[in-house]
């Protein structure tokens, strides 16, 4: 008696809580069909390690929305843009992916990091969703499916890109790497450079790695590049790492030049960082906060009044890409009632003809496989600023 | 009279303890056969989101991990913060196995069950290996040793490189990438290193990740309720006595943690097939310890407390979404305030007072009814 009453109370509690996810799906779904505006969707990690780069990249595409719909909008049509967090985990991504399908959208800024991406990039290739990553940079996120484009160079490019600029501007006779072995970005960027190197003749002295629980004391790393009579270290990781190399080279007295990708951007915002040691480090990034055209001037004003900081790389990678999706529109004719798959079938026919001048780099396009094509940028850093080289 | 009393109270004795279990076993299979129909029915209405579906898969995944730890940590009383390392192990085993034999195999259905059994497989050989050493120290050793064993499995599958061509499979660690080179035509890389595995094939259903779960539920009631369980029961709650009566610990022990281990597997193997992308970090310390959470406040050695603590904290994260940015304050302070309701003595005590009174109110109306 009293175990089948128990068992009856455990069915209703059950019954509810379906009941209660029930509830949230159809008032969600209730919102499905087309209305009068698009609706833009962003993934990214907002909370947890990556948070800067999901931030940023949200504020930025913020900041192009609300200037589109202040100017009037995309064809008239006024843009809806939810953001939601994945914490750079595959699977809350596609849980955050779901959610934002529930909400309605019908094109997709996202997501900001690359594991993550890959994994909503299948989902999305699998129900015909346009997606365009502002930042995730692997090939494997083009690879996942025709229906991801990418704003950012990927990780083989960046790499190649890297030891062509150090090959041809004779920056250096021998190179040592140093990466991160627990981290996509890193070790692909790592791999690709090598192959490179190896390609143009470019002698790479050291390889050495360190992971992500070992990314404190660079000691090690460093004395070996030192004897093997490196003149240059190539950085291809992240600018907190980046900003302790740095400063462990400096008190163990090895000078040589240093050169990162666009994942050294912001290392002269890392506090408690000496800027001085960073004097005459050089990076490759599609954007610089202080460039001088009114394109780029207005962009870092909006976002300084509105989050009180300048914007990095990824902010203007997501503004970008918002943009990039307005030209899309525009061009390709979409009205806000079409259905998502509708709405992808048609900017995937755009995009092979699509030219996009943006803060990243002007005349962009972009391969049938969804990879950009634009001229690379690389900065040196003198007196705490980025100069074009 | 002696003797005939005796052989009553054997016979009551035994009674209860072969029903109890079993009708837990039951209870506990009934509760998950009514969720699955009902969302079977929402479903074919089309009143089930996307990301309801989508979550449906997920709670399938860590229930049976769920599970798993709690046949370990309820009924071996050995505290394993290594299951992560097992449903890693499960997960890039078989997602290994399906992403090589894509083109060979052409049935999704017999690639993921070949896959499920090569994950359940790798799953337990290491949860047996691990089990020879550990198993037979006495103390708190296994949690210090699997806590180990989950960083080196990490570490492993960080720098592993697995890759194949038209002639055969070529594998090789960082610090030897050689073997790689040599691949000719069509060559395509299916573990490389930090990257993790990417584009396995979804497999994992709602369907599959409910059988699965039902399965390891119904293993881990007959377990428990056998010889083996009664055995590992006993080492638990009290090795010396056990050991006095002629039980043999480490044998007993050894099958407990491998089934446990096996279990984790089936749930890595899931989580493999659910996302087209997988980095061995994802099965950190952090794994481990959720698994531990939804095992403490489901209540130790309940399987059915496992399950429900498991779906509502994978759940909960995704309905808390509206709140935004307070989403993980809230849910941290959401799971201080669950576990003080469950495990808190005065929580206990009103618990215990309720179900009294709910017990005196019963026994008064059926007197009532008697009495009528």
């Amino acid at each position: 008696m009293k175990r089948s009453r128990k068992l009856i109370a455990l069915c209703v509690v059950l019954a509810m809580v379906v009941m209660l996810f029930a509830a949230c799906g159809s008032g969600n779904s209730g919102s499905k069909s087309g209305g009068d505006t698009f609706k833009i969707g962003g993934i990214g990690p907002t909370t947890g390690a990556a948070a800067i780069y999901g931030n940023a990249a949200k504020n930025g595409a913020q900041i192009a929305v609300d200037e589109i719909n202040a100017a009037g909008g995309i064809n008239g049509v006024q843009i809806e843009y939810q953001f939601e967090d994945d914490v750079h985990d595959p699977e809350k991504s596609v849980s955050a992916y779901n959610t934002l399908r529930d909400w309605g959208m019908q094109m997709m800024v996202g997501t900001v990091t690359t594991a993550p991406c890959v994994a909503v990039a299948t989902q999305a290739n699998a129900d015909r969703l346009f997606m365009i990553t502002p930042s995730a940079s692997s090939t494997d996120v083009i690879n996942a499916g025709d229906t991801c484009y990418q704003v950012c160079f990927t990780d083989p490019n960046q790499g190649k890109v890297s030891a062509d600029y150090i090959k041809e501007h004779n920056l250096a006779q021998n190179v040592a790497v140093i990466y991160d072995s627990s981290d996509i970005y890193s070790s692909g960027l790592q791999q690709s450079f090598e192959a490179e190197a190896a390609a143009i003749g470019l002698n790479v002295v050291s390889s050495t790695a360190f992971t992500s629980d070992t990314n404190t004391d660079f000691s090690t790393q460093l004395q070996k590049a030192k004897d093997s009579n490196a003149d240059l270290v190539f950085l291809p990781f992240y600018y907190t790492e980046a900003s302790k190399v740095l400063q462990q080279a400096n008190s163990m007295g090895y000078a040589p030049k240093f050169f990162g990708c666009d994942g050294l951007d912001g290392i002269l915002g890392v506090e408690g960082f000496d800027t001085a040691l960073a004097e005459g480090a050089m990076l490759l990034t599609p954007f610089a906060a202080d460039a001088q055209d009114a394109a780029t001037q207005s962009f870092v004003k909006q976002y300084q009044d509105k989050f009180g900081e300048l914007p990095n790389q990824f902010a203007a990678d997501a503004y970008d890409a918002v943009y990039i999706l307005k030209a899309a529109i525009e061009k390709a004719g979409i009205t806000p009632d079409m259905t998502p798959q509708d709405i992808c079938e048609k900017i995937i026919e755009t995009m092979a003809t699509l030219s996009v001048d943006g803060l990243t780099g002007s005349g962009m396009t972009w391969d049938a496989n969804g990879a950009v094509a634009k001229e690379p940028k690389a900065v040196a850093i003198q007196n705490g600023a980025y100069v074009a080289m | 009279m002696f003797k005939k009393n005796d052989s009553a109270s054997k016979a009551l004795l035994k009674k209860t303890a072969v029903t109890k279990p079993t009708k837990s076993l039951l209870s506990t299979l009934a509760m998950l056969v009514i969720f699955y129909v009902v969302c079977m029915i929402l479903e074919a209405a089309g009143a089930i989101s996307f990301t309801i579906q989508n979550l449906l898969i997920d709670v399938c995944i860590y229930a049976v991990a769920a599970v798993s730890l709690n046949l370990c940590l309820g009924y071996l009383g050995e505290l394993s913060l290594g299951h992560g390392a097992f449903m890693s192990l499960g997960a890039f085993s078989s997602a290994l196995f399906t992403n090589l034999t894509r083109d060979t195999i052409e049935s999704d259905f017999v690639r993921f069950l070949i896959g499920l059994l090569i994950g359940i497989l790798v799953a337990a050989v290491f949860g047996f290996l691990i089990g020879i050493p550990v198993l037979r120290l006495n103390g708190d050793y296994l949690a210090i040793v699997t806590l180990g064993f989950g960083e080196i499995v990490k570490g492993i599958l960080n720098v592993t490189y697995v890759g194949y061509d038209d002639t055969g499979v070529y594998w090789s660690f960082i610090s030897d990438r050689t073997g790689l080179d040599t691949m000719a035509g069509n060559a395509k890389m299916v573990i490389n290193g930090a990257k993790g595995i990417t584009g396995t094939s979804k497999l994992s259903t709602f369907t599959g990740g409910m059988v699965i779960l039902i399965i390891a539920v119904v293993i881990c009631g007959f377990l428990v309720n056998s010889r083996t369980g009664r055995a590992s029961a006993a080492i638990r709650d009290n090795r010396i006595a056990a050991e006095s009566v002629g039980i043999n610990i480490t044998k007993y022990k050894m099958i407990t943690f491998t089934i446990s281990a096996a279990i984790a597997g089936s749930a890595g193997v899931l989580y493999s097939h659910f996302l087209s992308s997988m980095t061995a970090v994802k099965f950190d310390f952090n794994m481990s310890i959720l698994l531990l959470v939804f095992v403490v406040l489901g209540g130790i050695g309940s399987f059915k407390g496992a399950i429900i603590a498991a779906v509502l904290l994978t759940a909960l994260p995704e309905l808390l979404r509206g709140l935004s940015d307070y989403r993980m304050l809230i849910y941290a302070i959401l799971l201080i305030v669950m576990m003080l309701l469950k495990w808190a003595p005065k929580s206990i005590e009103l618990r215990e007072k309720l179900k009294q009174k709910n017990e005196r109110y019963r026994v008064k109306r059926s007197l009532e009814k008697k009495e009528s």
